[in-house]
């Protein structure tokens, strides 16, 4: 196969000097230069470190701070250049080389340089769990080299597609050498210098995260909409914990950008002449992963059961309507995301009968016994959602008593460290199939605690080509086998809901429906 | 003075007593509940982690929790008799700034709450005690039981709605000037009062029938002065033993109040370490909390003997 590669074309003309300020205030479509934008954060940051976050707040806020070595087109899923203006990734997709743009610097004042790069990476992988994303991206890292000032050669022990992708989010963000210096904990409040186009003035726990821009920043993402630095002056993330309170604020105006709607205020939020903002999160759909180590779910008729006994029509009925039923593992928003909706029809006589089949008999009480044990099985979640109750009520339809013991984090977490669960119900973000394997390869993470197989061949080959044709044929079987197999039952996907001001434009979801505040600009 | 260096040397141990009780049964507590700190923190998007075990167990090494029971609690004592709670576990901030960032906001809040209820409460006991109308006097001592029943943060949240997204007369959050203390104050104030206003009211009728009053009535002075300067000054003592209770209010009050009104402080802090399980957060702001008490309880019996010298005589 011959090497895949990505010739940059030149989408940033240098020294085409932005229009900033000098826009006529009589055109309310140009952007306009100046003021702060105020975004409403459901949640205190904890570590504003893009590196080492992992909740949303956090990487929000630190996608301010920090560029990229690539961007990822959030309509078309493709990888674009940023600081690296282009690269190779050789055959079996283990070496990366990345060639940087000159002039990007630190607010510091370093210089964005390949030695900078490889600090970087190994900064991350030296944080282990610490990057709680960062750890699974950089999974492998065998060693980097820097030819030259400019040339960063990122080589992994195995095939590693997904990499590709990872420099594109903040996580993979850069900071400066100096500021690598610091203790992980230093990072994590505030004392951050990126190369990003506004800089962290302060952050003060449970209040605001204040960012002003930086003036000689002129090293956009390729896919930003104009040159040279940001629009704004300067953001302020106010954390606001009730969602009422967020609400209220937008439509007084005491904030313009409510990062977090409430599914009980959509509806309130469209009568106040706001503008709601929706993106499905990519990655893998709201599911049930199966225990296929008990007696229960090691029997592939039972799994495939449950599958055909969920009525995802019937769920759209209950979840807010910018969220929208599985079609797939995958989310829509997810890179080579394919329908497969033919697997997730509404099937309850094929459930009975695959049922019947595997030798549960309905009891005196509705529910299937087979051997003098019922057909029960235990589910401990923390989520807040209101489908699993429906859930509940459609497999009891068949004869499955699905029991729901709704608690906390921590002992959900508690219970399945220790491995004694039958089903888990969880999703993960991810824009790069590749999340696929983080979360179901039976030789890695093995959720479903079942022997290695096709799946897992499917998804190792997955990992090794960034050919698209070819990569999505081999996701697109894995996907099908982890339905058909029952292996995962796939049921509505994420979405992030946002609410703003009509003063507010050009502010949209990149790629992991995260936000990106370069080309948002407010209207005087 | 022997007897007082005695007496002040007693309530030292005692206090130090009361700070490792606090502090080894919040321990005792907080590692009863399953799951770890760091399992939280791993998981803090609610969406999988899936960082890999080796991994997760160096970073549960950092923090001791792979050592046994007593060994962590060793540990943890041993550093917090050197007044080092250690970092916290979510944020990597030491504990002891993240105290001495929310406190002196709780702090003001809270005072600024305490004298305001002071106001309203013993407002309402004065004037329930001095009027003669029956059906204002129930009216105004029905009020407190009607304030204690309103949830905090439905008061905050109705507070909200009129004065700062209706008139916007005040800011819905932040600490940012005296602007947005008002309505935290209020909706702070407001139970606090509640009980002030109650327990007042009721002292103050038991202290009215007592024979001196009856005296003093006798002797031809007017009711309004009767209740001012000397059954109010009688009747004040079990405001004074409600002291720890008023405080205890307050500071659970902030918990709620800084959540509505987007407030930094102790309150939002200890909830957050609470959720997450951060240890030395909540260990750090339940040492503080029994501070606080052990301060305002001091404070009271000193003060008792210097209202009344009945306490005086007793204590000799």
């Amino acid at each position: 196969m011959k090497p895949y590669s990505v010739a940059l074309l030149a989408l940033l003309l240098a020294g085409c000097g932005g229009p900033s300020g000098e826009v006529s205030q009589a055109d309310p479509s140009k952007p306009h230069s100046g003021g702060t934008l105020r975004v409403a954060l459901d949640g205190d940051p904890q570590c504003v470190d893009p590196q080492q976050a992992g909740n949303n707040t956090a990487l929000n806020v630190g996608r301010q701070l920090v560029d990229s070595l690539t961007d990822q087109d959030p309509v078309t899923g493709a990888i674009v250049p940023w600081l690296a203006e282009r690269w190779e990734v050789d055959a079996d997709s283990r070496r990366f080389t990345f060639v940087l743009r000159q002039g990007a610097t630190f607010s510091d004042g370093a210089a964005v340089d390949a030695a900078a790069v490889k600090a970087n990476l190994e900064g991350i992988l030296a944080l282990g769990a610490r990057s709680i994303l960062g750890s699974t991206y950089l999974a492998g890292l065998k060693r980097i080299d820097t030819p030259d000032s400019h040339t960063v050669v990122v080589e992994f022990e195995q095939s590693n597609a997904q990499f590709l992708q990872a420099t594109s989010t903040m996580t993979l963000g850069l900071l400066s050498p100096a500021n690598l210096a610091l203790s992980s904990g230093e990072r994590c409040q505030g004392q951050l210098v990126g190369s990003g186009p506004f800089v962290l003035k302060s952050f003060v726990h449970n209040q605001k995260v204040s960012l002003s821009r930086r003036e000689d920043y002129a090293w956009g993402s390729s896919l930003a909409a104009h040159t040279g630095k940001a629009w704004l002056d300067g953001i302020e993330f106010l954390i606001i914990p009730e969602s009422g309170v967020r609400l209220g604020s937008l439509a007084s105006a005491q904030i313009e950008v409510n990062t977090s709607v409430a599914p009980q205020d959509e509806p309130g939020i469209e009568g106040q002449g706001l503008v709601l903002l929706t993106r499905a999160n990519p990655g893998v759909v709201f599911n049930l992963a199966l225990n296929e180590s008990t007696p229960l779910f090691a029997d592939i008729k039972v799994r495939q059961a449950l599958n055909k006994a969920i009525d995802r029509a019937e769920l759209q009925r209950i979840i807010s309507r910018y969220q929208k039923p599985a079609t797939a593992l995958l989310a829509t928003s997810t890179p080579l995301y394919r329908d497969f909706s033919s697997l997730l029809a509404y099937d309850p006589d094929g459930a009975r009968r695959l049922l019947d089949e595997a030798g549960w008999q309905v009891g005196a009480d509705g529910v299937r016994v087979k051997d003098g044990k019922r057909l029960a099985f235990r589910l401990d979640y923390w989520q807040q959602t209101p489908i699993l109750e429906l859930v509940q009520q459609q497999l009891k339809g068949v004869g499955i008593d699905f029991q729901l013991n709704k608690s906390t984090i921590s002992q959900v977490t508690a219970i399945q460290a220790g491995g004694d669960f039958s089903v888990r119900f969880l999703n993960l973000t991810r824009a790069d199939p590749d999340v696929l394997r983080t979360v179901y390869d039976a030789r890695g993470y093995n959720i479903n605690k079942r022997e290695p197989g096709e799946v897992d061949r499917l998804l190792s080959e997955s990992s090794k080509t960034l050919d698209s044709a070819k990569r999505q044929g081999l996701i697109d079987q894995a996907s099908e086998l982890l339905l058909r197999d029952g292996h995962a039952i796939a049921l509505v996907e994420l979405a992030t809901v946002l609410a703003h001001g009509k003063k507010v434009q050009g502010l949209h979801y990149e790629a992991s429906s995260r936000l990106q505040f370069f080309d948002t600009w407010l209207q005087p | 003075m022997r007897g007082t260096a005695l007496y002040l040397l007693g309530r030292g141990g005692q206090a130090l007593l009361v700070l490792w009780a606090a502090f080894s049964l919040s321990f005792v507590v907080l590692y009863a509940l399953p799951s770890d700190p760091v399992s939280i923190m791993l998981n803090q998007s609610g969406e999988q982690s899936t960082v890999n075990q080796q991994q997760v167990a160096a970073l549960r090494a950092q923090y001791h929790l792979d050592e046994p029971l007593a060994v962590q609690y060793g540990i943890a004592l041993w550093h917090a008799v050197q007044l080092d709670f250690g970092n916290s576990i979510q944020s990597g901030q030491p504990v002891s700034a993240s105290l001495a960032e929310a406190l002196p906001k709780t702090a003001a809040l809270a005072l600024v709450s305490l004298a305001v209820a002071l106001v309203l409460g013993v407002s309402l006991a004065l004037v329930a005690s001095l009027t003669r109308r029956r059906w204002l006097r129930d009216l105004l001592l029905g009020l407190p039981a009607v304030a204690v029943s309103l949830p905090t943060f439905w008061v905050g949240l109705l507070l909200l709605q009129w004065f700062s997204f209706g008139w916007h007369w005040f800011p819905a959050m932040g600490n940012q000037g005296f602007a947005s203390l008002v309505l935290p104050t209020l909706t702070l104030a407001i139970p606090t009062s509640a009980v002030i206003a109650q327990v007042l009211a009721r002292s103050l009728a038991a202290t009215a029938r007592l024979p001196f009053v009856d005296a003093l009535r006798a002797k031809g002075l007017s009711p309004l002065r009767v209740l001012l300067t000397h059954v109010l000054h009688n009747a004040v003592i079990p405001i004074l033993s409600l002291s720890g209770v008023i405080v205890g209010s307050l500071l659970a009050g902030s918990v709620v109040t800084e959540t509505v009104f987007s407030r930094e402080g102790v309150g939002r802090l200890a909830q957050g370490a609470v959720s997450t399980q951060d240890i030395p957060v909540v260990q750090g702001v339940v040492v503080l909390a029994a501070l606080i008490f052990i301060a305002v309880n001091l404070l009271v019996d000193l003060l008792y003997p210097l209202l009344d010298p009945r306490i005086r005589g007793a204590a000799r």
